[in-house]
This record gives C-alpha cells, structure tokens and sequence, in this order.
C-alpha cells in the first residue's frame, strides 16, 4: 500500500488552494452544539516501530489455530493451507479482490477464474460453476432466489440441520421477495423424510439439504432429491468442497444446484472472512444463476482465449427485472482455491479427507469414552460430530482454551435443545498427540 | 420497408399474431428484429403456462439489447418453440416462419379484434414504431 504523508506543509497548501485560513475554518457551518468542543481523545502518535510492536500485542491477544490447538469448525476448518498459496497469491497480477473491471484485458486472471470454475464443476458433479460469491452463507441464500425464478413457487423447506447461521442469511435474502422459509425437523441429527414429506409440496420451489450437516452428520441425499422432485421442488444441496475427494459428489445424487463455503480450499481462518461462496447448477439453469461466468473463447487469429461468457445482464441493463444483484466474486480466495486444488491434485484431495475423517473418528472414540461424555446422533459422520457433555459446555470450553486447546463451539445458543452439547471438527492438522492431548484434558474438565 | 403481411395482426411492442382455427401463432416482426440484432437467446413460458395480453410472457435477447415480448392476446400456452433454445437465430432469418415463439389457446376472442391490422401497423412502423 502506498503510504500518504500528511504534512503541515501540505496541509497549508491545500488550505491556501482553497482559499481557506484554517481547518476550522471548514467546519465553521456545522452549529457549536452538534461539534464535542474538544480535542478527541487520542494517545499521542506512535513510531512505526512502536505501531508494530503494539498491534502485535493486540494480535497475540486473540486466541487463533497456530497458538491454540483447534477442534472449531461448524463452517470454517483448519485445513492445512499449503505455502505454494500465499507466495502466488501476493503477486502483484493477481493481489487485487475481484474480477478485474476491464475483463478481457486481464487474461491471467480470467484463466485462474475458468480453472476455479472447471475444479469445482468436476467437484461438485454439476454441469456450471460460476466465478464464486461471497461465502457459503451467501450462496446458499442466492440459490434460494435461484429456486424460486426458475419455479415460479414461493416457499422455501430447510432441513433442521443446514447451518443456522446460514438460515438467518437465507430469511434476510428472502424477506424483500417475500418467500416463506418453513424448517423440515430433524431431531435424530438428519432430515426426518416423514416431516419432509409433510412440508415439501406443490409450492416449495426447493429443499434445502447440508451434508455433512451443521451438527456434522452425512445425510441421505438422494432420498432428499427424490424427495423433492416428486413435488416438482428443486434440491438444493450445501456441502464442504474439501470433503469431495473422498464423499460422493452432490451432482450425482441428484442435487440441482450445490453451493458451499470453500474456505478450507486454502483459505485462511479469519474472523468474518473473507471467505468463499461456492456456486454450482446444472446447465438448464445457467440463465438464472448469479453471479458471472468465465468462458474459453478463441479470438481473431484463432488463438485461445478467455471472456467473461455471462454475467447477470441486469448488473447494466434492465436493473428492474435483477435475479440478483451479485456483481462480482471474491477473485482471490477463488484464486486461493484453484492454487490449492491443483498443489494438492486428485490424491492429495482425496488424503485430506482420509485423514480428516479417520483422526475425527479416533477423536469421536477417545472423546465418547470419557466418563458422562457421549455423542449425540447415532448418525454416520465425516470430520465432525456433535458431543453431549455432562457439565455446561461454554464452561468447559473456557476451561480449555486456558489449556490452549480450542474445544469446540458450545451449540447452546444455536439450539436450545442442544445447550449440553459440544460441536468438535477434526482435520488432517490434528496428531494423535493433540487428540489423546484433548481427551485427558476433557476428562479433568468433566469430573 | 420491413415485411408486413397481410394476414396476420400486430402488436405496438412489434409482436405478430396468426389464427390457425381456435388457436393463435405468436412471434416478433421482420421490423423488430432487424431493429434487435442477431437474436442469441429466447427465453419462452412452459407449455400450461398463463399469458395475459399486453403483459409479458418472455425475453429476446440480442448482441444489443434485451427485450421483453408481449402477448397479444391472453389465454394458455398450447406450444413453445422449443428449437429456438438452440437455434436463436431462426428469429432473424425467418420471423413469420421457423422463427415463431407460442401458440395461445385464447381465453377471450374479442381481444383479436383490438389488435392491429397490417395496414396500422405499417403506419405505425412508417412514424418510428414507437
């Protein structure tokens, strides 16, 4: 970044350019009772180095997945980001957040973007993926949208285990067009087909399924697509990318449009993001998906080429009559994405979950056998599932993250029904250490 | 001057109706589609679908511009030309033939009759189409 000095002596110019005696001069229109009357108060300015040295303070502060040992996931993982990923990404080409504004003339990037979209199509089983959106949550909410344009039917069934942050998402997105949202229960972890057989009907445009699901368990999703095409609704599937090299893809059992956070695609845990929004359809639908598409055209010499094939028209014309109005995509976590996928490769992937699902496995076992710990749902998981704990689960989880052991997220205030329970996510980061380290720790936290 | 013929109706928004006994035949003009461009994208109601005159039943998309189509005449879609998903430009090569859209079971007769003839549409297209 550049760094923008703002001298007196600039000051003094700028003033005298305007032809303005003071600063305060410029505020003299805004009426005394609306001003403070004083100086803000700020502690003096500090050196550089000082900055430095105290925003590394503030930082070391934070309790993050290199200072702490982390079983947190519940939609973000920590996945392993592979050094290859920062040292492309910082390359002036490619170090800028969206789609370049002048398209064509940044071929590298269209290329980059085509790959992204070509990896996660093949991922995903579906026909199309586009450029990306912002993140799962926002993906999911545009599919909602998507569902209704192409049916015409205005309700929307969610599965009781898509993740509930994503579902306030989804009911902000839905509430301008007026959609209603009606929740399918799933008490034993997955879909209940009966009360999805209740819920989805002549008007439901589409039911919503996550798999692995919020509390971690695998559901049936094909029973759900043929669930939902026999009342004409649309499935629309969320699921983790990374997990795709080892579980079936969506696309083959049936989903019509797939959508995902891809942040353990390479992307750095942050707090807020950003993150990835993983946007994928079948052909038929491509007319109604958001966001923009890179195509491989050939130009006038026959040479082999990028554009950008379809973006939502209404981003120009015709704003009125928008789908959507995702105008852009989140260039380089997607670039971040395609750097990952292509350092890893087909066996790579397919470790990554191996290894996941066998550790959280071992982790599912250790952890179930401490005393008045049990799991949840006697469901099939994948890399996290869901720990019913004999002792307030915030507490426990406080009581761990002095031990630097990030336990889990406390499911209380997300269900109600769940305030004894624990959600544990499990990568291939974990060692066998860290897991039996965790467990003699919950066995003290419990007693 | 653009092909107007004689025995077929017309809209203001350039569309064309035919009667082929109960039913009619709906398409855009020789003079819309010149105006449009090359057509790449036509986007049509399903078969069952509900259109109501002078609203808006699909998209025309050309290298210029996107258009909405209008329906002459209410009633339910009979036929959707299916062959113009992979094939847009029949719109531009042969609007009164291959190039045609729906066919309409019309739910009110009379609404043939407020259409325009050929001769006002000529007249029409001659003071800008507008």
């Amino acid at each position: 970044m550049r760094y923008l000095p703002n001298t007196a002596q600039n000051q003094r110019a700028m003033l005298e350019t305007i032809g303005a005696g003071s600063i305060e001069d410029l505020l003299v229109r805004i009426p005394a009772k609306a001003r403070l009357g004083r100086p803000l108060a700020l502690p003096p300015a500090l050196a550089e180095s000082e900055l430095v040295r105290h925003m590394r303070t503030l930082a070391a502060r934070n309790a993050d997945a290199d200072s702490h040992v982390c079983f947190l996931g519940a939609g973000a993982y920590d996945h392993y980001v592979p050094s290859p990923i920062n040292h492309m990404v910082l390359r002036g080409e490619f170090f800028t957040a969206y789609t370049p504004y002048q398209p064509e003339a940044s071929q590298g990037t269209l290329r980059t973007i085509y790959e992204y979209q070509t990896m996660i199509a093949e991922l995903t089983g579906m026909d199309v993926a586009n450029a990306s959106i912002y993140d799962g949550a926002s993906s999911l909410a545009e599919a909602a949208l998507m569902a209704h344009s192409i049916t015409g039917r205005a309700e929307i069934a969610l599965a009781g285990g898509v993740n509930p942050l994503y579902r306030r998402v989804v009911e902000t997105y839905v509430d301008g067009p007026g959609l209603k949202l009606r929740e399918v229960p799933s008490p034993e972890g997955v879909l209940d087909l009966d009360a999805a057989r209740r819920v989805v009907g002549g008007k439901t445009a589409a039911l919503v399924v996550q798999s692995p699901n919020f509390y971690g368990c695998l559901e049936d999703v094909a029973a759900a697509a043929e669930l939902a095409h026999a009342a004409g609704a649309l499935l629309v599937v969320a699921s983790d990318p990374v997990n795709l090299g080892v579980l079936e893809a969506p696309g083959r059992q049936g989903a019509d449009i797939v959508v995902g956070e891809g942040q353990g695609l390479g992307v750095p845990l942050g707090f807020g993001g950003p993150y990835l929004g993983v946007f994928a359809a079948k052909n038929e639908f491509v007319r109604r998906m958001p966001g923009r598409l890179v195509g491989a055209t050939v130009d006038l010499d026959a040479a082999r080429g990028f554009a950008l094939t379809l973006q939502t028209r209404e981003q120009h014309i015709r704003r009125a009559k928008a789908t959507s109005n995702i105008c852009t995509n989140v260039a380089l976590c997607a670039l971040m994405a395609t750097i990952y996928l292509s350092t890893l490769g087909k066996q790579g992937l397919v470790s990554v979950g191996e290894l996941s699902t066998a550790k959280a496995h071992y982790a599912a076992e250790r952890l179930s056998a401490v005393p008045g710990v049990s799991l949840r749902f006697a469901q099939p998981f994948f890399k996290e599932f869901t720990l019913k704990l004999p002792k307030p689960p915030d507490r426990v989880a406080a009581r761990l993250a002095r031990q630097h052991i990030l336990a889990g997220l406390p499911l209380r205030s997300y269900d109600r029904k769940l305030s004894d329970c624990l959600l544990v996510a499990v990568t291939e980061r974990r060692t066998k250490d860290e897991i039996d380290a965790f467990a003699d720790a919950l066995t003290k936290a419990v007693v | 001057m653009a092909n107007v013929p004689a025995d077929l109706r017309y809209t203001r928004e350039h569309e064309w109706a035919k009667q082929e006994g109960s039913r009619v035949r709906v398409g855009i003009t020789a003079f819309a589609q010149e105006q449009l461009g090359d057509v790449v994208f036509v986007e049509l109601p399903k078969v069952g679908a509900k259109v109501r005159a002078h609203q808006t039943f699909g998209v025309v998309e050309s290298v210029k511009a996107v258009s909405d189509l209008f329906a002459p005449v209410s009633g339910e879609v009979v036929e959707a030309n299916a062959a113009l998903a992979g094939k847009p430009e029949t719109v531009n090569q042969d609007p009164y033939g291959g190039g045609w859209m729906l066919v309409v079971g019309p739910s009110d007769v009379k609404e043939w009759d407020a259409l325009l003839t050929a001769a006002q549409y000529e007249q029409f297209i001659a003071e800008g189409g507008h």
